[in-house]
């Protein structure tokens, strides 16, 4: 799981939104940004995968009737599993739920993000100390023993509640993030001019407020995405998710209870652990991306020759 | 003064509330889990721990809620966690008891490794802006920090256990020899502790880096920086005792409060090697459902990050002046 060192690291971007646009400012930085584009292309190679996989994946993934244990062939890209089914199609179809998990507990932990974060710098006072202290209680508590814990509990081991638990587990740490932002915003000039015109405080925070840190939620977006493909790929590795569903982090658990490495089919360890890392990267990437493009310090410099 | 106060009420805090997550989860939780457990291990333990179970989740109590919480709140705090199911009859404390040494070694060694010299090279890294390590490193470092701790772990046990045959499959000393103190067993903690230690250090050290790194490029432009250098100060001086010094401080307590981050990868970590620490130990509370267990588990890693937590206040405390001033 990757480490997120928790700073109060602050980066304003520039107040006024260019003529541009938002999303025009930030489509211009992030094809400017090397590593932007690496990510969003691999994330868009996994988002083509999980449409047409129906279309490239050779067999049904569910289907047994293979033998067990093959090594990569033509016909067999990269083997069989323990009980004879593709590995390649389990790969492609695996994409679906892995891809899903990650972008709907990403967007699930952003906008709690957000509503704690947000709120929290904007109301001030003790509010701002009660919402702080609780962000900073789940920043601290270790969130896989809890998740193992409600995983557990639950005995319910589908989608909604793997989402559910993560969502839970991951919004901490954006919301932080968030506040320390937002806190930087509230005595600037054109909020000051917005509450001298009298507008009410959800369309300042909504209007005013949000659309100046669109690319620090953007980047929580992608962290929040990243945390979820990790920790769902830990849950389901030690048996927490639903072993009958196809994802990645599925597969590695039966490739594990099969001892596959030992077993020498190495490939069905390394194959869904691969995409793990290839779809955590793009995210990583991205989300590192977009803390350049609002911290212009960051940004890589080219040594004079 | 202050600060120490902020610092001593959030340490509380917290560790309130993990008490309390732990007594209410069981009683919020759908269907009932205790019930459940009872009519599984009926026959198979003994009355007085159906009892201890009972009391633990609160079955066929008469007592209100309030006095379930006190009385639960009494028990953990005087070190009464019940009776585990997977190691019946022996008491949850001694298990992790058992466990704990191993994962405090591992974690700490590793989390210790990892910060310093995360912190030494993101300090390079941001000192050279755009020379070899300012461009090799955080890319580098962004990609692997999102592999996921067990799969690498896997690929190391894959590479130098099965393939190469250097280092041991796993467990924490050879399983032909006792634990004692000696040079020879000594040896046999560290070569089993190797690979699962370099997976943690690998994957936990680009986080160090990176914000080294940017918090180091902020405190470079600063003031004091450039009149060191004004001075004619040695560079190596200048990167060390001026801006490193100053970089470190904000990051000491992020340090400790990304713990909770290192300890659930950790607990994967452990998982894969079979290594015989409190990762491994909830795994197998997980497969037995083993409740009582599971949830002091969870207070105890609680505990450990929130302690390093406070110490690292303590430390920034103690290490600047401006926490102290603020009234």
């Amino acid at each position: 799981m990757a480490v997120r060192v928790v700073t109060d690291h602050v980066s304003v971007e520039t107040a006024v939104v260019s003529r541009r646009g938002i999303a025009g400012t930030i489509a211009r930085a992030l094809t400017a940004n090397r590593k932007a584009m690496a990510g969003l292309v691999l994330f868009g190679f996994f988002l083509v995968v999980a449409v047409l996989a129906p279309v490239i994946a050779p067999y049904d993934p569910h289907a047994l009737q293979f033998g067990q244990m093959l090594q990569p062939s033509g016909a067999h890209l990269l083997g069989t599993t323990g009980t004879g089914q593709d590995i390649f199609s389990q790969l492609v179809f695996g994409t679906r739920e892995s891809l899903l998990i990650a972008l709907a507990a990403g967007l699930g932990a952003t906008v709690i993000s957000v509503v704690v974060g947000v709120s929290a710098a904007y109301m001030g006072g003790l509010w701002d100390h009660v919402l702080n202290l609780f962000t900073d209680v789940f920043l601290v508590l270790p969130t896989l023993p809890l998740m193992i814990i409600v995983g557990t509990y639950l005995n319910n081991r589908g989608l909604l509640v793997l989402v559910a638990v993560i969502v839970i587990t991951g919004w901490s740490y954006g919301a932080r993030q968030l506040r320390s932002q937002a806190l930087s915003l509230r005595n600037r000039e054109f909020l000051e001019a917005a509450r001298a015109r009298g507008e009410r405080s959800l369309y300042i925070i909504v209007f005013e407020v949000l659309p100046n840190m669109t690319s620090l939620i953007v980047a929580i977006f992608f962290g929040a995405a990243l945390y979820a493909v990790l920790a769902a790929a830990g849950l389901q590795f030690i048996g927490l998710g639903d072993p009958n569903s196809l994802s990645w982090g599925t597969m590695l658990y039966w490739a594990q209870a099969n001892g596959a490495l030992l077993a020498g089919s190495p490939v069905w360890v390394l194959a869904p652990g691969l995409c793990i890392a290839a779809l955590g990267a793009a995210f990583a990437l991205i989300n590192y991306a977009f803390d350049e493009i609002g911290n212009p310090a960051l940004r890589p410099v080219r040594r004079r020759k | 003064m202050s600060y120490l106060i902020r610092r001593l009420e959030f340490f509380f805090i917290t560790l309130w509330a993990a008490l309390t997550i732990n007594f209410i989860l069981p009683r919020i939780m759908p269907g009932n889990p205790a019930q459940a457990m009872i009519v599984r291990f009926h026959g198979r333990v003994s009355p007085e721990a159906v009892k201890a179970i009972e009391v633990a989740f609160g079955l066929h109590s008469n007592e209100s809620i309030f006095q379930q919480y006190l009385e639960y709140l009494r028990n953990t705090l005087t070190g009464n966690f019940g009776t585990s199911v997977t190691f019946f009859p022996v008491p949850v404390g001694d298990v992790i008891r058992q466990g704990l040494p191993w994962t405090l070694g591992l974690v700490g060694m590793a989390t210790i490794i990892a910060f310093v010299l995360g912190t030494l090279l993101g300090m390079l890294s941001a000192w050279r802006r755009g020379g070899f390590f300012d461009a090799v490193l955080p890319p580098v470092f962004i990609v692997i920090s999102a592999f996921p701790y067990f799969w690498l772990g896997l690929l190391v046990l894959l590479a130098f256990a099965l393939t190469l045959g250097w280092f041991p499959l796993g467990f924490a000393y050879d399983l032909t020899d006792s634990i004692n103190l000696s040079w020879s067993f000594a040896g046999q903690v560290i070569w089993h502790g190797f690979l699962p230690a370099l997976t943690i250090v690998v994957t936990s050290i680009g986080g160090w880096i990176l914000t080294m790194r940017n918090t180091m490029i902020t405190t470079l432009a600063e003031d004091y920086v450039k009149m060191a250098r004004a001075k004619g100060l040695s560079p190596i001086r200048i990167m060390l005792m001026y801006a490193g010094r100053n970089a470190i401080l904000p990051n000491l307590t992020g340090f400790a409060m990304s713990l909770g981050f290192v300890i659930s990868g950790a607990i994967l970590v452990e998982i894969v090697f079979n290594y015989p620490g409190l990762g491994f130990t909830l795994l197998q509370a997980v497969h037995s459902e083993d409740y009582a267990l599971m949830q002091t588990l969870f207070l105890m890693l609680t505990t450990a990050v929130l302690v390093a937590v406070l110490a690292a206040d303590l430390l920034t405390a103690l290490l600047d002046p401006r926490t102290r001033e603020q009234a």
